[in-house]
C-alpha cells in the first residue's frame, strides 16, 4: 500500500450467485487524484465500483469476498454502517437520476438527512457552494425552485455531482457519467472532475479511453474479471506492460 | 424513369385488415356507449319521479276543544286530520269508504300536523289551512304511473277516490314540489315518506372505516413486501395468495366478518364498524397489488440515486419511492373503493340488510348501505318503491362520481409536487 492510498483492494472476489463476476483485484487508490477505471464491457469495472461504497448489497445475490478499506477501515466490517459509508463515499451514475424535485431541494437533500446544515442560511450556503462547484450556478441560480428533471441532460449531470459533493463526501465515484452525454457536455464534466480532485478522490469507469487518458492520472485496467494492469495512467497509455492491455487500448479487443 | 418504389401485391388485403380492424374497435366502442346509455337513460326516466312529491292542503279545526293552547302537544292530532278530512268530503260516510278517505293523505299526516303546530302556536285558536303530504297512490296518480282507463278492479284506487282527487286538484289543493325529504328522511314503510339519508350516511360511515383500514395497511404491506421482504419462496406464497384473495368472492368474507368479527370479538351487529372492516378485507388485496405495481414502476435509478447519497432504504423508500407512486396507489385505492361502495353481499351476512330508519349517529350505531337499501327497496311490493328504487340507484352513482373526482383532484394536486 503506497502512502498516498486512501481506497486498498486486497484479494476481492465478487460473486453473483455462482458466477464470480471479479477475481482477485487488488488495487491501491491514491487521494484527490482521479483513478479511472477501464475495460471491456463485463468486465467487472463497475462490479469494482461499487464495491467501494456497497452498493452492490442491494443485489440479493451479490456476495463480496477480500478486503476493502478506506483511510485503513474495513468497510466489509459486519460492524460498519452502511448508510455513513455511502455518504462519506458518494456515487454518480451512468443515467442523469435527479430527484423529481425542485434544484435546490435535489441538493439540500443529502444535508437535510445527514444533518450537515444547521439553519436555512447554512443550507443556502451549502447548496451554492455544491453547484458553484459543480460548475451549475451561473445557469440555475435564478430557479432553484424548478423541477431538475427540467434541464439538459448535462446540466442534470452536474447537479447530480452536486447532490453527490453537497454531503461532503471523501470519495465520489463515477459510473461512466458522461456516457448518455454529448460531447459538448461531456467536456464541461471532464473539467469539473479534474477541478474537483482538488477536494474529492475520484474513481471514474469509463469506455472511452480518450477520457481515461484525458481526466485521470492512475488508470486500472479491468479484463474478464481481473485487473490486468493498473498504474499512471501516461505509462499505461504509452507503454502497457501486458498484451491485453495493448492490445484494448490499439482497439483490437473490447 | 425506373419505378423505386412498386406498389406490393399485398397492399390490398393489407389496408383492407387495417380497416377491418378501425371498424371492429369502433363497433365495440359504440355497443358499449349504446349499453350505458340505455342503462342510464332508463334509470333516469324511471327515478326522476322520486324527486318530485305531492302535497295536499286540507282545512284542519284548531280550535280550543282540539287543540288546547296549553298544552298543544297532548292534542289528538291524527283525529283532527281525520275530521278535517270527513268535513271535506261529507260523502263518505261507510267505514270502507272513509278508510280509503283518511288514505288520501300520508299515515304521518297526524305527526306533520303535531310539528306544524308545534312550530306555528300563532295560529292557534281557528280553521287553518295546512299542507299534508299525500298518499303514495295519490302521488303515483299524478304523475301518470297508473293509468286510469283500467277496469276499477284491477286499480288500487277506486272511481270514488280518483273522483277526491279530481275534486281536490281542481280547488288548487294539490300541489308538486321537489321531494326534500327524500334526502332528510330515513327509511319508511310508506314510499311517500322513504328517505335516502339513513343509507347515504352508513355508506359514507362504512367508507370510511374501509378506508381508514385498508389505506395505510394495504400501502404499508405493499411497500414491505416490494422494498424490503426477502425475496424466497416464502414471500412467493404470500404474493399468490394476495392474488388469490382478490378473486375470493365477496360473500366469503360477509361470512368472515360474521363468525369472526360479530360471533367470535363481539362487535356490534349491523354497525358500519364491522360493515367497513368486511369491506377492507376486499379492497386490500386490490390496493396491494396496485400499490405493489406502482412501486415496481418507479424507476430503480431513483432507489440508487437516495441509497447513493447515504439515505437509508427506510428514508429511500418514504422521501422518494412512495411519493412517485402515490397517484398510481391512489389510483388502485379508488377502484378498490368503489368496488365496496357497490358490494351488497358481505353486508347481508353481517346483518346491515336491516331496516334502519334513524340516521346512524356513529360507527358503532346499526346502519345500512346504499346498495342494500336498493335491494330493500326493489324488493318492496308498494308500487311507489319503483321510482325510489331508481332514484337511489341514482344517488349511489352520484356518490360513486364525487367519491372519484375528489380522488382525481387529490391525485393531480400529488402528482404537482413533483
Amino acid at each position: 500500500m503506497s502512502k498516498t492510498a486512501i481506497i486498498s483492494a486486497k484479494d476481492v472476489d465478487v460473486f453473483y450467485g455462482e458466477k464470480q463476476a471479479l477475481n482477485k483485484i487488488n488495487l491501491d487508490i491514491p487521494e484527490n487524484k482521479v483513478t479511472s477505471l477501464i475495460g471491456p464491457s463485463g468486465c467487472g469495472k463497475s462490479t469494482f465500483l461499487r464495491s467501494i461504497n456497497r452498493m452492490n448489497d442491494l443485489v440479493d445475490i451479490c456476495r463480496v469476498e477480500g478486503s476493502i478499506t478506506i483511510k485503513g477501515q474495513d468497510i466489509y466490517a459486519p460492524e460498519v454502517d452502511v448508510v455513513a459509508l455511502r455518504a462519506k463515499v458518494g456515487m454518480v451514475f451512468q443515467k442523469p437520476n435527479p430527484f423529481p424535485k425542485s434544484i435546490y431541494e435535489n441538493v439540500a437533500y443529502g444535508p437535510k438527512i445527514h444533518g450537515l446544515a444547521k439553519s436555512k442560511t447554512d443550507m443556502d450556503e451549502l447548496v451554492e457552494w455544491s453547484l458553484i462547484k459543480a460548475g451549475l450556478w451561473k445557469e440555475v441560480k435564478d430557479r432553484l425552485d424548478q423541477p431538475g428533471t427540467g434541464l439538459s441532460g448535462g446540466q442534470q449531470q452536474r447537479l447530480c455531482i452536486a447532490r453527490t459533493i453537497a454531503v461532503k463526501p471523501q470519495v465520489v465515484l463515477m459510473d461512466e457519467p458522461c456516457s448518455a452525454l454529448d460531447p459538448i457536455a461531456t467536456a464541461i464534466i471532464e473539467e469539473l472532475i479534474d477541478e474537483l480532485r482538488n477536494n474529492f478522490t475520484i474513481v471514474i469507469v469509463t469506455h472511452s479511453m480518450q477520457q481515461a487518458a484525458r481526466v485521470s492520472q492512475r488508470t486500472a485496467f479491468f479484463h474478464l474479471g481481473e485487473l490486468v494492469e493498473s498504474g499512471a495512467t501516461k505509462s499505461i497509455f504509452t507503454s502497457p506492460e501486458d498484451e491485453r492491455t495493448q492490445n484494448y487500448i490499439m482497439g483490437r479487443i473490447g | 424513369m425506373t419505378d423505386f418504389i412498386t406498389p406490393s401485391s399485398q397492399l390490398k388485403t393489407r389496408k383492407s385488415a387495417e380497416k377491418r380492424f378501425q371498424w371492429y374497435g369502433r363497433g365495440a366502442i359504440i355497443a358499449s356507449l349504446v349499453f350505458l346509455v340505455v342503462m342510464v337513460g332508463s334509470i333516469l326516466y324511471k327515478g326522476s319521479g322520486a324527486f318530485t312529491t305531492t302535497d295536499v292542503a286540507i282545512v284542519v279545526d284548531l280550535g280550543p276543544e282540539a287543540v288546547d293552547p296549553a298544552n298543544p302537544q297532548d292534542a289528538r292530532f291524527e283525529k283532527i286530520v281525520k275530521d278535517a278530512l270527513k268535513a271535506r268530503f261529507p260523502e263518505a260516510t261507510k267505514r270502507a269508504d272513509r278508510r280509503k278517505l283518511y288514505g288520501l293523505v300520508s299515515n304521518d299526516a297526524g305527526f306533520e300536523l303535531e310539528r306544524f303546530v308545534l312550530a306555528n302556536p300563532d295560529k292557534l285558536g281557528g280553521e287553518v289551512r295546512v299542507w299534508f303530504r299525500a298518499s303514495d297512490d295519490f302521488d303515483i296518480l299524478l304523475k301518470g304511473t297508473v293509468d286510469r282507463t283500467v277496469d276499477e278492479s284491477e286499480r288500487r284506487l277506486s272511481d270514488q277516490e280518483i273522483g277526491w282527487i279530481d275534486t281536490l286538484l281542481a280547488d288548487g289543493d294539490v300541489k308538486r314540489g321537489f321531494n326534500w325529504s327524500f334526502f332528510t328522511n330515513g327509511d319508511s314503510r310508506e314510499p311517500e315518506l322513504a328517505g335516502i339519508l339513513s343509507a347515504l350516511v352508513g355508506s359514507a360511515l362504512t367508507l370510511l372505516v374501509c378506508f381508514c383500514f385498508s389505506f395505510p395497511v394495504g400501502i404499508l404491506a405493499a411497500i414491505y413486501l416490494e422494498e424490503f421482504a426477502p425475496k424466497n419462496r416464502f414471500s412467493d406464497i404470500i404474493e399468490v395468495n394476495i392474488n388469490n384473495l382478490a378473486a375470493v368472492p365477496s360473500i366469503v368474507f360477509g361470512l368472515l366478518g360474521l363468525s369472526m368479527l360479530l360471533n367470535t370479538f363481539g362487535m356490534p351487529r349491523s354497525s358500519p364498524l364491522v360493515g367497513g372492516l368486511v369491506l377492507s378485507l376486499m379492497t386490500l388485496p386490490t390496493i396491494i397489488i396496485a400499490a405493489r405495481a406502482s412501486l415496481r414502476a418507479v424507476p430503480p435509478s431513483i432507489r440508487e440515486a437516495a441509497l447513493g447519497m447515504g439515505a437509508s432504504p427506510v428514508q429511500a423508500t418514504f422521501h422518494h419511492v412512495a411519493p412517485l407512486a402515490l397517484p398510481g396507489i391512489m389510483t388502485g385505492t379508488i377502484v378498490g373503493m368503489a368496488q365496496a361502495l357497490g358490494e351488497t353481499a358481505p353486508l347481508l351476512m353481517i346483518g346491515m340488510v336491516a331496516f334502519i330508519v334513524d340516521v346512524p349517529q356513529s360507527i358503532l350505531e346499526p346502519a345500512t348501505a346504499l346498495p342494500v337499501q336498493i335491494f330493500l327497496w326493489a324488493d318492496a311490493p308498494e308500487r311507489a318503491f319503483l321510482e325510489k328504487t331508481s332514484a337511489a340507484i341514482i344517488v349511489l352513482l352520484l356518490f360513486l362520481i364525487t367519491m372519484n373526482l375528489l380522488a382525481i383532484v387529490l391525485r393531480r394536486r400529488f402528482e404537482k409536487r413533483f
